[in-house]
């Protein structure tokens, strides 16, 4: 993957670039994305790929404008348009599913594939949603991975936890992701998407991790309930990085969509 | 010099174990560690105190806002303000403060400060505070990363509702009011004092340059390792080409006085622990929201204080917390030196001295309380007489106050009605 700059109206955007075929557009989490994610790697086997960073993250300009759900959502949009793609298969994982979500239900007649991965954007007072800001790093890993020991791994994998200017880089890099992701997801991820979900005519698509501890997937009904038609796709030993976990079988039922 | 003696109000019955048994003293702290009925004589007694301090001569009484806190059991300090406003008589009431951002419409603050600027004769000193992370995004879920944003709209909205001569209308992001238009309003012209509480973010240096503010540094690990941070602000002062009048900055000092040093260790120290040991146990979970802290001050390092030393307070003996300044304890000799380092130090006029610690009870602290009125402040007045009239900072009451308790102590006669008022023909 290739990482290119793309002009909006609002920022400068930095985006992933790789793969051939249909246009696929990826939305990341709240942790972000980079270029070696294997999920890309494998999405890009079929698919021209572009994975948009949203402003903060990475090495992206900030851009304070972005403050609440309907400008994340119009602002992505513009990044689709920025691009020059038309009707892009659309696909999010977690913050970037409630924002894909969300952008298929204002402009349903501009997506017709979405695949949503472990979706934030509802609540259920029965299943609350663990409180991703106030975890600890050391308690990260056991609530996104169905395999803690493995998923921590992957988490410090190329960092070197002993430098001193260690902690200093990722309290800035938290302040400017999990800053920018809090806009729509702090202290609850929902914004009001339950009310404008019928409005989507996607193909959809919902995959979630059979060990999902972040956002349970009891979730997955409330999406297939509240988008017509939507199939879901359980894949077993896999938790909310199921895109790190699983990537094959994520980018199977992508594929799924045509 | 100007001392204010403030209580935190910390709750006094939290269990031996409880750093063991609790994951944090804030936020999310054990329902059933507070009982509400043994919160009736702690109010009270936690209130007597602060009105002892103004018969003592303390310049300030002051009061501060914490939600969900076993260290602080006062989310709305108007409440302890508005009585103290009624029972003390000279003392200026230092609300530090008000966290703006979190009140809809923050014109509240603005009309309940103005209430008590009015009640107590002119007496409000007025705190703005950002708040912390614990209280401003955990317990009252203000998104981190814009919680400045509406600060600093609530804070133009406040001012201009005090300075505002006639109805206006307020387009903000976050607040939308037609008619603003306060009544009542402050005594004190054009506004009261306004100090604003920091904890290092650069940001709030350069806010209380440009407003006039005084910058107050609430610590709570003393004066030494404050010397950084308040170099940091004093440095900014300079290089903004404005004055280095000591009343542009506050400390909160923990302090504790008696006869001699060996009797401040017996008679204090349990407290002391306590307070370092109990009740600053926050999870770090809950220290500072990311997005909270601009990326300028994660840069120079400030880290919440929230955030515990490697190995926690637990190691820090009596011994550790004294030598180190934590806390300021010992004979009114051994204070009034310490005192004098700290002041000149940290070129500080208000200090917020926190007399009342932990779970102390309310006979030592009179005692303490007392010994410092009497044998430490008096020695320390004259600290900085070049600055002696810079009334920049401080309040400006009425000259002539009245007092709670002035009707007659019976109702009028008919009699006596018709004396004073006539009778209608």
């Amino acid at each position: 993957m290739d990482l290119k700059t793309v002009s909006t109206h609002h920022v400068p955007v930095r985006y992933l670039e790789g793969g051939s075929g249909p246009a696929l557009v990826f939305l990341h989490g709240a942790g972000g994305v980079t270029a070696d994610d294997p999920l890309l790697a494998e999405l890009a086997k079929t698919h021209h790929v572009y994975a948009p960073l949203i402003p903060g993250y990475g090495d992206s300009e900030e851009c304070p404008e972005i403050r609440d759900m309907l400008d994340f959502t119009l602002h992505t949009w513009d990044v689709v348009a920025a691009l020059g793609l038309t009707d892009p298969v659309l696909v999010g994982h977690s913050m970037g599913g409630m924002i894909a979500a969300e952008m298929a239900a204002i402009q349903p007649h501009d997506v017709s594939r979405l695949a949503l991965i472990c979706p934030a954007g509802l609540w259920d007072d029965e299943h609350p949603i663990a409180d991703l800001f106030a975890t600890l790093p050391f308690e990260m890993p056991a609530l996104l991975f169905h395999d803690a020991v493995a998923g921590a791994a992957m988490l410090t994998a190329g960092r070197n936890v002993t430098d001193p200017n260690f902690l200093q880089t990722y309290l800035v890099n938290n302040a400017r992701q999990l800053g920018m992701a809090g806009r729509i997801l702090f202290p609850i991820p929902e914004r009001g998407l339950q009310q404008r979900m019928y409005r989507i005519t996607a193909k959809t698509v919902i995959v979630w991790g059979d060990s999902d501890r972040l956002i349970p997937p009891v979730y997955a009904h409330g999406f297939k309930k509240g988008i017509a038609g939507a199939s879901l796709v359980s894949i077993p030993e896999a938790g909310h990085m199921v895109t790190l976990e699983k990537p094959p079988l994520v980018a199977e039922a992508v594929r799924g969509l045509g | 010099m100007k001392f204010t003696w403030f209580n935190l109000m910390p709750w006094p019955y939290l269990p031996d174990d409880f750093r063991e048994k609790n994951r944090s003293v804030w936020v999310d702290i054990d329902q059933k560690l507070f009982d509400p009925a043994k919160s009736h004589e702690v109010y009270n007694t936690y209130m007597d105190l602060l009105e002892y301090a103004d018969t003592l001569g303390f310049d300030g009484v002051g009061v501060n806002e914490h939600h969900q806190n076993g260290y602080g059991i006062m989310p709305s300090p108007n409440i302890i303000a508005a009585g103290l406003a009624r029972r003390t008589k000279d003392a200026a009431i230092v609300v530090l403060g008000n966290s703006i951002a979190l009140y809809n419409p923050p014109v509240r603050v603005a009309e309940e400060f103005a209430m008590l600027d009015c009640i107590s004769g002119g007496r409000l000193v007025a705190g703005f505070p950002v708040g912390t992370s614990m209280d401003t995004n955990y317990c009252y879920g203000q998104i981190p990363s814009l919680t400045r944003e509406k600060y600093n709209e609530a804070h133009d909205l406040i001012i201009k509702a005090w300075t505002t001569r006639e109805p206006f209308a307020f387009n903000g992001r976050y607040n939308k009011l037609r008619h603003v238009n306060i009544w009542p309003r402050p005594i004190q012209e054009p506004r009261p004092p306004v100090h604003i509480p920091g904890g290092g973010s650069v940001e709030t240096y350069d806010f209380c340059i440009d407003n006039t503010y005084s910058y107050s540094y609430l610590s709570f690990s003393g004066y030494l390792r404050a010397q950084a941070l308040m170099n940091g602000y004093w440095k900014r002062v300079e290089e903004r080409g404005v004055d280095k009048s000591p009343y542009r900055a506050g400390f909160a000092q923990t302090i504790l006085v008696a006869d001699t040093d060996e009797e401040a260790e017996r008679l204090y120290s349990e407290h002391v622990s306590y307070f370092y040991n109990r009740c600053l146990h926050v999870y770090p979970g809950f220290a500072d929201a990311p997005g909270y802290r601009t990326i300028k001050t994660i840069q120079t390092g400030a880290l919440s204080q929230y955030a515990p030393p490697t190995g926690g307070y637990t190691q820090l003996t009596w011994k550790e917390l004294t030598e180190q300044g934590h806390v300021i304890a010992g004979s009114p000799e051994t204070v009034r030196q310490r005192m004098e380092d700290l002041i000149k130090g940290l070129n500080v006029g208000n200090i917020f001295c926190l007399m009342h610690v932990g779970n102390m009870p309310a006979d030592k602290c009179m005692y303490s309380t007392k010994l410092f009125a009497e044998k430490v402040m008096p020695k320390l007045r004259n600290m900085f007489p070049d600055w002696e009239d810079d009334n920049r900072f401080w309040t400006q009451p009425l000259k002539s106050r009245v007092t709670s308790g002035s009707l007659p102590k019976q109702a009028p006669t008919s009699a006596e009605l018709a004396a004073t008022y006539g009778v209608e023909a």
